[in-house]
């Protein structure tokens, strides 16, 4: 009879785990939504902040994530295409190639905030962008290159061998081969390693901190060496950083809320594009 | 889209080639690589360096980051020496008379909240790991999985933002304190933070046990509850380990949910309930206030290369148990 017990109570333990992970995320989701969607309207999307930003909406903001994060992908996903393809079609197995691989896997390591030290050197002073969005769009870059690298690797790998050793029998060379029978079909996967990676370099806010992201600014920038609002630092700068905090507590909500359904979309997009691409390789 | 088998080279251009390398060339193939065929060949060749570089990056990037943030550092610690660094637990850069650089505190707060954050994540984060993988019926994993995903791709700021909405009225209320902006809020956000990474590779841990082992230990007599504890978890261990450094990892790194909810008051304190100020918090705290190449930016570097190295090195250990746990499988 004791064993019996001791193995419900462990399962109802286990089951009590599940539950509050749920509940976590649940009471996060649930609260942001809840007190966010009565700010929601067209001119909260649309409008810039007004009066000191107690009133009006967060459009430089929202336009300020947007622009830096086409930035980010402008950089990152090119590059993480290639270093993808060196490593599934090209490399060798041997000390370089496990060494790139440690190299990957620590740099997915390192604390957003330490590339946002490296952003400072390298992009604001040594290159001179100064504090602008392509400054930050490049930190974020440099984030987002070990996931990209990851999951472009992982379309690659889905691609079945006999697909090149087909082209490749036929006589292409071998960057024929990668180029017209392995990256039409790896292309799809990428793209949702590339969204899922996108949606991530949207919430960062260490990285932007000191690398363009502005306060407050009237207007959107007009040019890359432009400073800019973006939506996680507007939601750190109103619940921690303005002279009054309770009375701008639902706007902060109502940023909150745009940022997480912004950032649930990509997710769900991902989930969207990997869908359509396993329906279509089946039929 | 293109048709894959159309053979879409003709038969002289069929440069010289074996396999799916292009590192041995034989004698034979050498004469025939002249002329004509020499250019696709070198074109090749051009290609798979050009690859190449890409792939190096990753290396380059990461030599590019320690020596940046050693070479911004190293004037300060070059001025004030490493004792006044490592030596003493009080920070006040901005002061006039006497600036003070010790980060013995920022550090201490740093592992503090980690520490926190593991004893809440850790047993948790298992529990739901092996509640996904062995007890949870289809329906409730096609649930759990994505919910856990979806907590992964939660900004770090709206941790926070509910840090100090939602944790600090409770914490202040549950201690009988004004304020609940302290390392016990910090810990538990970061908790939350990195439950995922915990959840998800330990689940894919405990995946990875044979199914035999689990087939066996039930033949035996054992229920499921024993099975568990003394032959999956057990089997499961290394991976389990590596996943929980590398939530430790994240945990030390996370900046914004402790920069918002620990309430930034740098003190030498082993009180949860104190006000403290980690390392991530103090770089962003800092940074955008001071002039460039001063000594307190300098400073804010060495900072930097400290927490770039405990991550790296926590990092690497999970890194070690991972390749080492996979050996063992093969």
């Amino acid at each position: 009879m004791k064993k019996r017990w001791s193995e419900r109570i462990g399962f109802l333990m286990l089951y009590l785990a599940g539950i509050l992970v749920l509940f976590f995320l649940g009471v996060i989701l649930f609260d942001i939504f809840i007190k966010g969607v009565g700010v929601l309207s067209w001119n909260f999307l649309t409008q810039p902040p007004r009066m000191g930003m107690t009133e009006g909406g967060i459009f430089p903001a929202i336009m300020g994530t947007f622009m830096v994060s086409i930035i980010t992908v402008i950089f990152a996903v090119p590059l993480g295409m290639f270093a993808a393809i060196y490593l599934n079609e090209y490399a060798q197995p041997g000390k370089i190639t496990r060494l790139i691989r440690l190299a990957i896997r620590n740099l997915s390591g390192v604390p957003s905030v330490v590339y946002g030290l490296f952003g400072v050197v390298l992009f604001v002073q040594m290159f001179r962008f100064g504090t602008s969005v392509l400054s930050a769009g490049l930190t974020l870059g440099l984030l987002t290159l070990p996931w990209t690298i990851t999951a472009c690797e992982e379309a690659l790998k889905t691609v079945p061998k006999s697909y090149r050793e087909g082209a490749l029998a036929l006589g292409a060379t071998k960057w024929h081969a990668i180029r017209t029978n392995v990256l039409p079909y790896a292309i799809p996967g990428m793209m949702t390693g590339v969204i899922l990676g996108l949606s991530r370099a949207a919430g960062e806010t260490a990285p932007i901190l000191f690398t363009g992201a502005a306060f407050f600014l009237p207007h959107l920038p007009k040019s890359l060496f432009d400073q800019f609002m973006a939506l996680p630092y507007h939601l750190y700068i109103l619940s921690t950083q303005h002279h009054a905090i309770e009375k701008v507590r639902p706007i902060a909500y109502g940023t909150a809320l745009v940022l997480l359904g912004l950032i649930l979309l990509l997710n769900l997009s991902a989930i969207w594009v990997r869908y359509s691409y396993r329906q279509k390789m089946r039929g | 889209m293109e048709e894959p088998y159309e053979p879409s080279v003709t038969l002289e251009e069929v440069p010289v080639e074996k396999g799916w390398s292009h590192k041995r060339i034989d004698t034979k193939d050498k004469k025939i690589a002249f002329g004509k065929f020499r250019t696709g060949r070198l074109k090749e060749i051009l290609i798979q360096k050009f690859f190449l570089i890409n792939g190096l990056l990753a290396i380059f990037i990461l030599l590019s980051i320690f020596s940046l943030l050693f070479v911004k550092g190293f004037p300060a610690i070059k001025e004030l020496g490493w004792k006044s660094f490592f030596g003493s637990s009080v920070w006040i850069p901005n002061s006039y008379s006497t600036p003070q650089y010790g980060i013995l505190s920022l550090i201490t707060s740093t592992l503090m909240v980690t520490v926190g954050a593991l004893v809440i994540a850790v047993p948790l984060g298992v529990a739901c790991a092996a509640f996904i993988s062995q007890v949870a019926s289809p329906r409730i994993r096609e649930i759990l999985k994505p919910a856990v995903e979806i907590l992964a791709g939660i900004p770090s700021v709206v941790v926070g933002f509910l840090g100090i909405i939602l944790v600090n009225p409770l914490i202040a209320k549950l201690f009988g304190i004004s304020n609940g902006l302290n390392a016990l809020n910090g810990s538990i956000l970061l908790a939350i933070m990195s439950l995922p990474t915990i959840i998800s590779l330990s689940e894919d841990a405990l995946r990875a046990v044979p199914k035999t082992y689990k087939e066996a230990s039930l033949a035996l007599g054992a229920n499921d509850w024993q099975t568990l504890v003394r032959v999956l978890v057990p089997s499961a261990l290394s991976g389990i380990i590596a996943s929980i450094m590398l939530g430790m990892g994240r945990a030390i790194g996370e900046t914004m949910t402790v920069l918002m909810a620990t309430g930034n008051a740098p003190a030498l304190t082993f009180n949860f309930l104190d006000a403290i100020q980690t390392m991530t918090s103090t770089i962003a705290i800092e940074l955008g206030e001071v002039p460039y190449n001063t000594t307190h930016y300098y400073s804010l570097f060495v900072i930097g290369l400290v927490l770039f190295i405990m991550t790296f090195v926590v990092n690497l250990v999970s890194d070690i148990i991972l390749q080492k746990y996979q050996q063992v499988e093969r």
